[in-house]
């Protein structure tokens, strides 16, 4: 696909890698600031806050977050000889550095690169996983996901159904880098959980940090059932905590609640996790409202009741994500709410969204859910 | 974009310290030092792109389509059941070609039934395989029984050469209590985890990229099996089965592609499918072995599946059959084609080209096989085939538990609510559902 702009995008951003004659060719005229305008667009929309170090997994090391998926891929090799990984550009490390190391160490026959073909991709890995073995498949960029969707499903969500349980492709899991990343445009932006949020028999997963995306991913991997793990591009570099160095898992299907609070319920997933406990923060200070924020974690099955107990509890609920507001997951999560907890809730459900656009390339700052969109809904749920 | 990418790409070079662009600086050191010792021959300059070994030329030339053209279709015998060059008849015992006689009828006498009952309204829908038992037998008996087959959904013979019973086919066409897929597909979409059968899915040509994973894990278990993947030349223009030829190609899997070339994809002819010589041409352009064969032979059909199928395994690498066959039937009962071909077309492959007659002019020829076996056999085969259909057809339906199972490896607590909420449903409406026709 067109990833060779994206891994511009990427390998300019890593001051490690020069790119020769470069640094000539620029002159910039004396009355060109050297602060120029588009380097704001590399500001962050967020503040990345780390989760607590933890103790119940043993010895932790720093990691950001591609090595802690890096991290959870090495664990797997060593533990599961049948454990393979591939995609465009895997060999060598990835274009985004996740699988660094893990050829050598493992040999060119359980790390490789495969043709350019993401249907391709997918298919491969559910024969693989069909045949017994476990297979991690990597796309590129969750945008170009969509030519292996038929494979998706039609093949990888029904394999199982459709056998009456003689077949599956439960060791099947697809890896890609998902979510806003500041200057990705359109096709190196985008959030398509809510596609697959609609296809039983698949689990969909965004962890919020290096700590979350090593457990859920390990997790995806021994899961028995088809799983799409999509990690927060923007956070592989951004995002550094004290992660295990050991194989662990974290629950699938079950939302955590990061923060409690009592007068609204805040939900989110992966990067926007980081926008709504910012959020939480400034409706405490400028609003008095007490926020609880919660990680959905994982997208497809989803965690109904941690949802809704909060609900019952706050009598408001925000949902937000970056996708489309039409048909994005949050709408899925406000129309089962509104059923469940109809008579706790004290003002609309309200729903901070993308726009039902395209990614707009330079129109980012306008277009994401921001944390004073989300703080002006507060505001109006407050006051309804 | 080609700029960016080159320059990241030699970023990406620079990064991983590539033994390559090591090469590629010593190339050019070499190129600067014959420049200097001798007046420039351009004559000597060799290509040095990475994407193909190739020679320069001077002049304009496209290179022709037809470059691969008329590849010819091997045979072992004629169209009278004749051997037709010795050294490469198969020399099976006789107890094994009438086996294969035996299911290809078999298979035929099933088909008859089946798509007749159809008609009646007692299944939803059918396929037959008429004109195609060639095709399934000959590859069936050329594997080996552990080797993983993927079909399309036009195989069911090489399910019954694996000894299906005949009581699981009528099972799945019924969707009864027996089936082993639970119900939950339309006829024809057969599975069986015993025999090594892949379980049949409706969408073309998806199994050819999973047929591909498979081999290559199979490759790694280094356990002496192959895969087979079938499908049609219809087929074969999905996306699919580019990326199944290419990955099979570049990741080295002990893999056969059986393509039954057998003339339409539902009314599509082949001269509205393609351009160019056919499926096996392709072969070449993914550096892959290829071969066509007469899949109305047997015979030829085996011996091509059987050397493909030793040498996929012995030397980790995919092979492309393409059998030329007929479809003789319709699509599927939903299809009526003679509304896009001839009769006289039909009847030609039918009467004079089909391979069951083929092979009982061999057995004939031998004394293998008489006017009164055949009788007697088509007598015996049908019999079988209606007590099967008959036990089926009584049979209750799957327990409709069965709706809400095996969509994940778990029951999930959304689709335990909206089971439970099913049953209070039909508690309270059960005249309107058809409880009593389903198991308990």
């Amino acid at each position: 696909m067109m990833a060779a702009a994206a891994r511009f995008l990427i390998r300019g951003a890593n001051p490690k890698l020069s790119i020769s004659g470069g640094g000539t060719l620029l002159k910039l005229s004396p009355s060109c600031s050297s602060r120029t305008k588009t380097q704001r667009r590399h500001a962050a929309h967020f503040t990345y806050h780390p989760d607590p170090v933890p103790t119940q997994y043993g010895p932790t090391t720093k990691m950001n977050l591609f090595q802690s998926v890096t991290s959870a891929l090495d664990n797997t090799l060593a533990s599961d000889p049948t454990a393979v990984i591939f995609g465009e550009d895997v060999a060598f490390g990835g274009v985004f550095r996740c699988t660094v190391g893990l050829r050598d160490k493992y040999g060119k026959d359980r790390v490789f690169n495969t043709p350019l073909c993401e249907q391709g991709i997918v298919g491969f890995g559910i024969g693989v996983a069909v045949a017994g073995a476990t297979a991690i498949a990597e796309i590129q960029f969750a945008d170009y996901i969509y030519p292996a969707f038929d494979q998706i499903v039609n093949e990888a969500a029904k394999y199982r159904y459709r056998s009456g349980n003689l077949f599956d492709c439960g060791n099947l899991t697809i890896r890609a880098p998902w979510g806003c990343v500041g200057h990705g445009s359109l096709y190196h932006s985008q959030s398509p959980e809510a596609f697959f949020a609609h296809c039983p028999g698949i689990k969909v997963v965004i962890p919020r940090g290096p700590v979350q995306a090593k457990g859920l991913l390990l997790s995806c991997i021994a899961d028995q059932n088809p799983c799409i793990f999509f990690e927060p591009k923007i956070l592989y570099r951004a995002a550094v905590e004290q992660v295990p160095v050991e194989s662990y898992t974290i629950p699938l299907s079950q939302a955590e609640v990061l923060q409690e609070g009592s007068d609204i319920t805040m939900v989110a997933w992966g990067t926007q996790i980081h926008v709504m406990r910012e959020v939480a923060n400034m409706a405490q200070e400028k609003l008095g409202v007490s926020c609880e924020v919660i990680d959905l974690q994982t997208i497809l099955p989803w965690d109904v009741e941690t949802i809704c107990k909060s609900v019952v509890k706050t009598g408001r609920l925000l949902i937000s994500h970056e996708a489309p507001i039409t048909g994005g997951f949050a709408a899925e999560i406000s129309s089962t709410v509104q059923e469940e907890c109809f008579l706790n809730l004290e003002a609309p459900i309200s729903r901070v969204c993308g726009y039902d656009t395209p990614f707009p390339h330079i129109f980012e700052p306008f277009y994401i859910p921001d944390k004073w969109k989300c703080f002006e809904a507060i505001k109006k749920m407050i006051n309804y | 974009m080609n700029n960016m990418y080159r320059v990241c790409f030699h970023a990406a070079r620079q990064a991983a310290g590539l033994k390559a662009s090591r090469l590629l600086q010593h190339r050019a050191f070499r190129a600067s030092a014959m420049h200097r010792q001798q007046p420039f021959d351009s004559s000597l300059e060799k290509p040095q792109f990475p994407g193909a070994s190739a020679e320069f030329v001077d002049q304009l030339e496209f290179i022709q389509p037809n470059v691969i053209s008329g590849i010819p279709v091997y045979r072992v015998m004629d169209r009278q059941g004749n051997i037709i060059n010795p050294s490469q008849d198969p020399e099976l015992s006789k107890e094994t070609v009438l086996n294969f006689y035996q299911k290809m009828t078999l298979l035929n006498t099933m088909d008859r039934i089946l798509y007749e009952s159809q008609r009646q309204g007692r299944i939803s829908f059918y396929m037959t395989n008429y004109g195609e038992e060639g095709t399934h037998i000959g590859s069936a008996a050329a594997l080996d029984p552990s080797d993983l087959v993927f079909g399309q959904y036009r195989e069911a013979g090489v399910l019954m050469y694996r000894g299906f019973p005949l009581d699981l086919f009528m099972a799945q066409c019924y969707a009864n209590a027996d089936d082993l897929g639970k119900g939950r597909q339309m006829p024809v979409h057969y599975g069986s985890k015993d025999l090594n059968f892949v379980t049949i899915s409706s969408p073309l040509a998806t199994q050819i990229p999973q047929a591909v994973g498979s081999a290559y894990a199979i490759k790694r278990e280094n356990a002496n099996r192959a895969v087979i993947c079938y499908f049609g030349e219809g087929a074969a223009s999905e996306g699919d089965a580019h990326a199944g030829f290419n990955f099979s190609a570049t990741l080295e899997c002990p893999l056969i592609f059986f393509c039954r070339n057998n003339g339409y994809a539902i009314s599509t002819p082949t001269n509205e499918q393609y351009r160019g010589d056919g499926i096996a041409a392709r072969g070449p352009g993914y550096g892959m072995m290829s071969i066509r064969v007469d899949g109305n032979d047997v015979f030829a059909v085996y011996n091509a599946t059987k050397e493909a199928r030793r040498r996929a395994v012995a030397e980790n690498q995919p092979f492309l059959i393409e059998a030329m066959t007929y479809r003789i039937g319709h699509h599927s009962t939903s299809d009526d084609s003679s509304a896009y071909r001839s009769v006289d077309e039909v009847n030609y492959w039918d009467k004079q080209d089909h391979p069951i007659s083929r092979l009982r002019h061999y057995m004939t020829a031998r004394n293998w096989w008489s006017e009164d076996d055949e009788r007697s056999w088509r007598k015996q085969s049908r019999k079988m085939v209606m007590e099967v259909f008959e036990r089926a057809e009584r049979r209750l339906k799957p327990n409709p538990e069965l709706l809400f199972t095996d969509v994940y490896q778990e029951m999930t607590p959304n689709l335990n609510k909206q089971r439970e909420s099913l049953w209070r449903h039909v508690q309270q409406y059960k005249e309107h559902y058809p409880v009593d026709l389903y198991d308990k």
